[in-house]
Parts: C-alpha cells; structure tokens; sequence
C-alpha cells in the first residue's frame, strides 16, 4: 500500500494517569509506553515473543507489550512497573526483590515483578511450583530463578500482611 | 521490530468483520495475536488491512450445548480460559491437557483456540488435540455459515479450506462419550518452545472394555496436523491391552512425517511419536477406565 496509513487516537490509562496519543495502527505497545509516554521501566528484550521482559499488565492481565498493537489498548488500564512504588514505598514485591537479591543485571526485573503482581493478585499464597509455573514466561539469563522465587514469597507474605523477613536476614540472625 | 504499515478496523460484530474480509481479501483476522504480530514484525505476514475481532462481545464462550451435544467455543476463547475452565477439566481432559501446555503463561493469556486453528501451523497443539476429538468449524461469511469437519480443513502448512471472507467463529467438539477418556503428551525442549512433538488422544470403550471409538492427532509430525486414521481404525474392537496399544503407536509413526530441525532427526521425532502415541493412549484409557489422572 503506497498511501500513508492515517494515525489513529488512543486514550489508554497508564499507572492510573489518562493518555491520549495519536499513533499508526503498527505501532506496538510496548513503543507507545515507552516512546510516546516515555516509560522506558518496560525492557524489550527479545522482541519474539519468548522473553517477557516487556511484561505490563492490560486490565490486570499479565501481557507481552512486544506482541499488541497500541491501538488494542484504547480504552484499557494498563500498568506498569513505574506505578508499583506508592508514596516512595517500594511496593512489597520491589522490596523482595531488594532484599533477596532478585537480580543481577535487572533487565527482566520489570517483567517479572509484573507477572508476580499478576500471579499474586489470583493467588495470594502461591507454592513454589505455582510460581516457577506463573513465571514460566518470563526469561532471567542472571540468577537461575532460585532469588526471584524467593523474592516473590517475600512479597506475598508481605502483601498477606505476615512481616516480611528475607531469607538473608534469616542467615545471618 | 516494526511491522510493515497496514490499516486498522476494528469491528463490533461478526457481520461487520466478514464484510471487511469480503472487502480486502488481503486482509488478516487478529486474534490472540501471538502466532501473527510475531510474522509481521519479521515481515513474513505483510496484510495490508488487520480486522481485530477482539472488541466483538460474546465470542468468548466455553459453553455445552445440549441440543447438539457438542461443547461450543466462541472465536474468543483463550487458552487460559481452558486452563481455568473446571468443566474442561472434569469433562474435557484432553483439551485441559493442551491447553496448559501451550507456549508460556503470559502467551495463554492471549492466544485463542478458533486462532490457533485457523493459522493451522503443524507444530500449533490445538489442531492436533482437535482433530483426535473429531471437532468442526464454523465458518461464517456474508453468505452464511457452513460447519466444516476439521479432517476437511488443513489442506497444507497454514493453509486452510476457509475462503477469504470466511471467519472462524466457533469450534465445536462432541460431548464425551461414557466411559471415554482422553490425554495431550507433548514433548518440549523448555516451556515457549513448540512441541518437538505431540500427541492427542481421544478414545471411549463399549460396555463389554474394548475401544468403541478412537481418535488420535500428531503434533508437529509433518506438513499438516495428523490425523492417524489408521492407527485410530485398528483400535476399534480390540481390548485396551498393552500389544494393542504398541501397534496403534507403530500406525501412528507411519503416519508422522517430520523434518530434521534443530528439536532432532527424523528417525528421533517418528520414535517419539509412538511413544508418545502410547503414553498418551494409556492416560486415555486410565482416564475412561475411571482413573482420575
């Protein structure tokens, strides 16, 4: 097709704020929210479809942002990891990962804190082979999953309101 | 990766997306999105026009239907919605069974069963699962609709007998019989990947404990979804023994034809489908015999 394609108008509620944005049918997700809002917490890694480093939740479901169109968002919610932090608190889950060294590198880190604040919003007290089954999607070349894991408890019992003690500080006590 | 430019329609009903289709007989259907954003952003895929069904209401049903005894699914249901479904679980085995093992979670949350068919990839787990539970199509046009038997729809790699104004609209696979069972195995090198193979299983047994029906589908076992006639006809009448099960397996492997790629060889792939063809035989049988698992 010669003709450029026309722009086309989509109003989208990131982190709780409106957007509306005017953009080419092709434009991905992902491109929007960092590109047009200038979000660049979500990472594109493989740009595949395998990695979901690009992980953002779409009406509180866990999506790669790499493989929808922005225009498929008009009218959704959407969140990022820019919206876990409240009032300069970490949100339970950040902290985990903080105190159970959830990562080396960080790139899959806010796909995978996105996928867990999904996990965790279905199933509050996951075991351990409910998450590593929920964050099957989600691909960490650094830690061998064994911290994220762990870190993701921590936020859950966090978030059941139980006091979070990590496992490093159990160690050393 | 950007995909090559296209227009944009998203439609508010069925009527509205097959008169597109009609219209632009270039155009694609976007479903799920996680077989076709993938080939567009690679510029394999170039539609120049992208009907989004997703803002359709009501296509996102699981539903049985008593009046003809089939379980109907909307061209919006997703993978995740079998996964959560307790009515496939209970009733549905072999589909609870393919449907978890699709892709990855975050893929499930968004790739639909009447998309997975429709692109008919040979390595894509529902065509396989499908045709083992002898479903049909419903395609819908600005002529109408017509039920197609899914043994009638894969004509070659993603190549289907839906004409270019034809949507998929609904999937519908007979209720289980009594005493039927039904099993997926699926052999992956990790989660996401595609199956190195597959294999769907569905069979029901007469009141005396010999196999009344069988259907068996091979996933990623040649250019097509395989339907294994023979091996499904051979198990008709015989008991479910373990000489039985073997043979089945072997006519299962004669009719896998697969390629050598990076997930093995030839010979590899056609040995794992008689295993696999027999594993999933007798969870099926497990299963009809009243075993839970």
């Amino acid at each position: 097709m010669s003709a450029p394609v026309e722009k086309m108008t989509v109003s989208l509620t990131v982190n709780g704020q409106s957007h509306t944005v005017e953009v080419e049918p092709r434009l991905l997700l992902v491109h929007l929210l960092r590109e047009d809002l200038n979000l660049t917490g979500t990472h594109i890694g493989c740009d595949t479809s395998n990695c979901g480093a690009c992980t953002v939740l779409l009406d509180g479901i866990q999506v790669k942002s790499c493989t929808l169109l922005g225009v498929q968002a008009d009218g959704a919610s959407i969140e990022t990891v820019e919206g876990l932090e409240q009032n300069a608190q970490l949100h339970p889950l950040q902290e985990g990962f903080w105190q159970e060294h959830g990562l080396q590198c960080g790139f899959c880190t806010p796909g995978m804190l996105m996928t867990a604040k999904a996990l965790l919003a279905e199933n509050p007290s996951p075991t351990e082979a409910e998450i590593r089954r929920g964050i099957s999607g989600n691909l960490c070349r650094c830690t061998g999953y064994v911290n994220i894991v762990k870190a993701i408890q921590y936020g859950a019992a966090k978030l059941r309101g139980e006091a979070g003690v990590s496992t490093q500080e159990a160690a050393r006590a | 990766m950007i995909p090559a430019s296209f227009r944009y329609a998203a439609p508010q009903s069925v009527g509205e997306a097959v008169d597109l289709l009609a219209a632009h007989a270039d155009a694609k259907v976007l479903a799920g999105g996680h077989s076709l954003l993938p080939l567009m952003k690679l510029r394999l895929a170039m539609p120049p026009v992208l009907v989004d069904i997703n803002r359709i209401p009501g296509l996102d049903y699981i539903r049985e239907d008593p009046q003809i005894e089939q379980l109907r699914v909307g061209a919006l249901a997703r993978h995740i919605d079998f996964e959560r479904s307790q009515l496939i679980q209970d009733r549905y085995p072999l589909l609870w069974d393919a449907a978890r093992g699709i892709g990855d979670p975050l893929v499930r949350n968004r790739g639909t069963l009447a998309g997975a068919v429709a692109h008919a990839d040979p390595a894509a787990d529902w065509p396989a699962a499908l045709l083992a539970a002898n479903a049909s199509v419903v395609a819908t046009s600005p002529r109408g609709e017509r039920i197609i038997p899914l043994s009638e729809f894969f004509r070659a790699i993603l190549t289907t007998a839906l004409t270019p104004d034809e949507l998929v609209t609904e999937l519908r696979i007979p209720f289980p019989e009594p005493r039927s069972g039904g099993a997926y195995e699926k052999l992956e090198r990790k989660v996401g990947d595609y199956a190195v193979i597959g294999v769907g299983v569905q069979l029901s047994l007469n009141a005396a404990g010999t196999i009344a029906k069988a259907g068996i589908g091979l996933c990623n076992a040649g250019s097509t979804s395989i339907r294994a006639t023979e091996a499904a006809a051979y198990l008709v009448g015989k008991p479910p023994a373990t000489d039985y099960i073997n043979e089945a397996a072997q006519l299962a492997m004669q009719a896998s034809d697969p390629i050598e790629d990076d997930r093995g060889p030839v010979d590899y792939k056609r040995a794992m489908v008689r295993e696999l063809t027999r594993r999933a035989l007798r969870r099926a049988l497990a299963r009809a015999e009243g075993g839970r698992p």
